[in-house]
């Protein structure tokens, strides 16, 4: 069978034209880690706001095999969007206020300094009803997976009318199926 | 390609050019009678689909606002998008997957074969079998559907082979690659199957049966017909006796217009159609067009569906090649026995991450379902397809508050599942993953119903004025010259898919309206 290979296909120049938009381009270029990336802060949101989002976004949907960069490209436009709207930054802000603060009741730390994910997840599922979570988790799952360079990771190739179908590459390639 | 004028009064307008306004608009101007189709949407080409799912469905998809209420799922996990259709020229065709079935003898006559069940509202069709079967024989000609006319099935794919090799150790008998309006080989100008894999999004090889590609352009080229792309109908006028005299819609710049016409018939899918008939409420008709007997908007089917996917150890790539390209038939008989009534289809299916992300489990979130996701390519997939039943309370109403931006109240769309619903359900899941174990599955998800791709019912078939909206022609039992012709006529909505048999029906009323036309009753 042909296999799917799980490293970045698309060329640097593309990758980042795509990505630009949604993504501190050095990150993306660098592989910088997210307090270097962000140390700037974003529009709307401090570093250590933006910082606990990439990690509320990761224990939403975490995928071990996936940089930050990925996390930071699908919740930067958040940011953005606060920049612009007064009310999506109070939703955000007071949302993320609102974890640290169950954070430190429970643990004498910050959100993003809990150690273990299953301490985190706990907080996340007291807060899984209000409107913070559920906005972020419900864009999440779009711009998050919707990135189509992250697709070869997951064992999907994405388009292919511009390769000619599968017709001739694998459509029916199985090859272990016990034989009926 | 015709042009009409707006107070041509010796048209027939149809509103949607989707499988059942697509195919009627043609085949009126084949016949040489001239033909407006309004649509809503755009109109695309072939070359402009995106092998994207969200991308193509942003292009292609019905998204304008809709209200919900009711226990299904959806009204909870999508409560702005009830239904995954098109609004674009095709319709839902542009979107649909190609599977192309029959109904059973039975499934016309239910109320007469379950008997009476509580909480449900079965009918029999107001026809049979054998009265469509002329019918269903020139829409398999006509869409080219495989297995019928000597067209050999497609070529299985991965994920068909997981199915077949899991059906057979179960002893299932009835499997195969299906009967598709997809071309296993060149027929009809149009090439063969190039398992592109993005048959949802608009299939990019013109194998796929469309009213975009195969139908329409073959109406415009008789100089009969005219389809007016953004043209979205609003309302529809009659005079002081009762007889339709032409519709209000709102064209590409949301200017008002008036296209007067000779027969108005409504194709708009089974949401925007009861819809658009309640708009048209009067004086003379205080309910809404041809709703006297308050049956417009209700019996709303979208078929029992879910979705069971199995993980293997090793790879199958479900996504490379024809999404529906595969299917097992022997639970589509109706026995009382497996604790309901009806039966239903499981057909191969499968998404791409970005669908499979939204849909899997919607809401889901951790760990169980980034564990998921990441068996992807070792995924294969199966959708579950069977009657729902009829019941007067699953409705379309006009929402009370909300209207769209030509300040038409928007359609909102009520549902519970029926008890058989559930059990048949439940019976389909336990089946399902039967399938996938017995050729080695690790794991299985019982994945619930997306948004309705299916719509049925809302403006039923009743050989009874009383019992429904339309007679045995699609014709209203109230106002003569409106027809209906979409999937809302159905009675009932049987396993199987719903696209043949509103073709079927289209091409039917085109021959009744042609022949009516002729001896001057409408
Ligand atoms: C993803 C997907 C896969 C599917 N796969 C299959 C399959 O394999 N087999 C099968 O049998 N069926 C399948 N279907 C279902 C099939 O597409 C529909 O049953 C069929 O197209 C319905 O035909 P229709 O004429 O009722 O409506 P549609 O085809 O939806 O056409 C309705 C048209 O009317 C337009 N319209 C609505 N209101 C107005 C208005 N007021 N003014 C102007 N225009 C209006 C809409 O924009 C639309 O273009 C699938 C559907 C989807 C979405
Ligand atoms: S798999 Fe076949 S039918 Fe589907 S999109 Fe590709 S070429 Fe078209």
């Amino acid at each position: 069978m042909r296999e799917v290979d799980p490293r970045r296909r698309v060329s640097r120049r593309s990758f980042l034209q795509s990505a630009a938009a949604a993504a501190p381009v050095a990150a993306i270029a660098t592989g910088l880690s997210v307090e270097e990336a962000w140390a700037e802060g974003g529009a709307a949101l401090s570093p250590a706001e933006l910082k606990t989002l990439v990690k509320v976004a990761r224990d939403i949907y975490p995928h071990d095999f996936l940089a930050d960069t990925y996390y930071i490209a699908a919740v930067k436009p958040w940011d953005g969007k606060a920049a612009g709207d007064p009310a999506t930054k109070q939703l955000l802000t007071e949302g993320l206020r609102r974890l640290d603060e169950d954070a430190r009741t429970r643990h004498k730390v910050a959100y993003a300094q809990i150690g273990w994910e299953a301490d985190r997840i706990v907080l996340l599922q007291a807060i899984e009803h209000t409107p913070f979570f559920k906005a972020l988790r419900a864009d999440l799952v779009v711009s998050l997976y919707n990135q189509p360079e992250l697709w070869p990771k997951f064992g999907y190739e994405g388009p292919s009318a511009d390769k000619g179908g599968y017709l001739h590459r694998g459509f029916n390639d199985i090859d272990w199926l016990p034989k009926v | 390609m015709a042009t009409f004028d707006l107070n041509d009064d010796g048209l027939v307008v149809i509103v949607g050019s989707g499988a059942g306004g697509g195919t009627l608009g043609t085949e009126l101007a084949l016949k040489g009678i001239r033909t407006v189709i309004l649509e809503a949407g755009a109109r695309h080409n072939m070359e402009d689909f995106v092998n994207d799912e969200w991308a193509s469905f942003a292009q292609l998809a019905w998204t304008d606002m809709r209200t919900t209420s009711g226990s299904w799922r959806v009204a909870r996990d999508f409560p702005n998008l009830p239904a995954w259709i098109v609004k674009a020229v095709g319709g839902s065709t542009v979107h649909w997957a190609g599977a192309s079935l029959r109904f059973e003898e039975h499934e016309f006559r239910i109320r007469d074969h379950y008997g009476a069940m509580s909480g449900a509202n079965l009918l029999d069709w107001p026809i049979t079998r054998a009265e469509l079967d002329p019918w269903y024989e020139k829409a398999e000609d006509r869409m080219g559907v495989t297995r019928t006319n000597g067209i050999k099935g497609l070529p299985g794919n991965n994920n068909f082979k997981v199915l077949e090799a899991g059906a057979r150790r179960l002893g299932y008998k009835e499997v195969h690659t299906g009967r598709m309006a997809i071309n296993s080989e060149e027929r009809h100008d149009r090439g063969a199957c190039q398992q592109i894999g993005f048959c949802f999004q608009g299939c990019k090889s013109g194998a796929k049966w469309s009213t975009l590609i195969a139908e329409i352009p073959r109406g415009e080229e008789t100089g009969n017909l005219e389809v007016r792309p953004n043209c979205m109908a609003i309302r529809i006028e009659h005079d002081a006796a009762g007889k339709v005299t032409g519709v209000v819609y709102a064209d590409e710049k949301g200017q008002l217009q008036r296209q007067k016409a000779r027969i108005v018939a409504v194709a708009g899918n089974s949401i925007e159609s009861p819809r658009l008939l309640l708009n048209s409420a009067s004086t003379l008709f205080p309910d809404g067009l041809a709703n006297s007997s308050g049956q417009v908007g209700r019996n709303y089917m979208r078929h029992m569906t879910g979705s069971v996917y199995g993980v293997f150890e090793k790879s199958v790539h479900m996504y490379r090649g024809t999404t529906m390209a595969g299917i097992i038939r022997d639970e589509a008989h109706h026995d009382p026995k497996r604790g309901f009534a009806g039966g239903y289809e499981m057909e191969t299916l499968s998404l791409g991450i970005p669908f499979m992300a939204a849909f899997l489990n919607p809401g889901g979130w951790g760990r169980p379902f980034t564990s998921a996701m990441e068996q992807y390519p070792r995924m294969a997939g199966m959708w579950l397809v069977g009657e729902d039943m009829p019941q007067e309370t699953n409705r379309i109403t006009l929402d009370p508050a909300v209207k769209d931006k030509h300040g038409m109240p928007v359609a909102h769309v009520h549902f519970d599942d029926h008890p058989n619903d559930v059990a048949m359900r439940n019976h389909a899941y336990r089946q399902g993953a039967a399938v996938y174990e017995a050729v080695g599955a690790t794991v299985t998800y019982p994945t619930p119903p997306y948004p309705s791709t299916h719509n049925m019912g809302t403006n039923r078939m009743s050989a009874k004025p009383r019992d429904g909206v339309v007679n045995r022609f699609g014709q209203t039992h109230d106002v003569k010259n409106l027809f209906v012709s979409d999937g809302s006529q159905f009675t009932s909505g049987a396993a199987c898919n719903p696209t043949l048999t509103i073709v079927a029906l289209a091409l039917r009323q085109a021959d009744h309206i042609a022949g009516a036309m002729q001896r001057r009753e409408i």
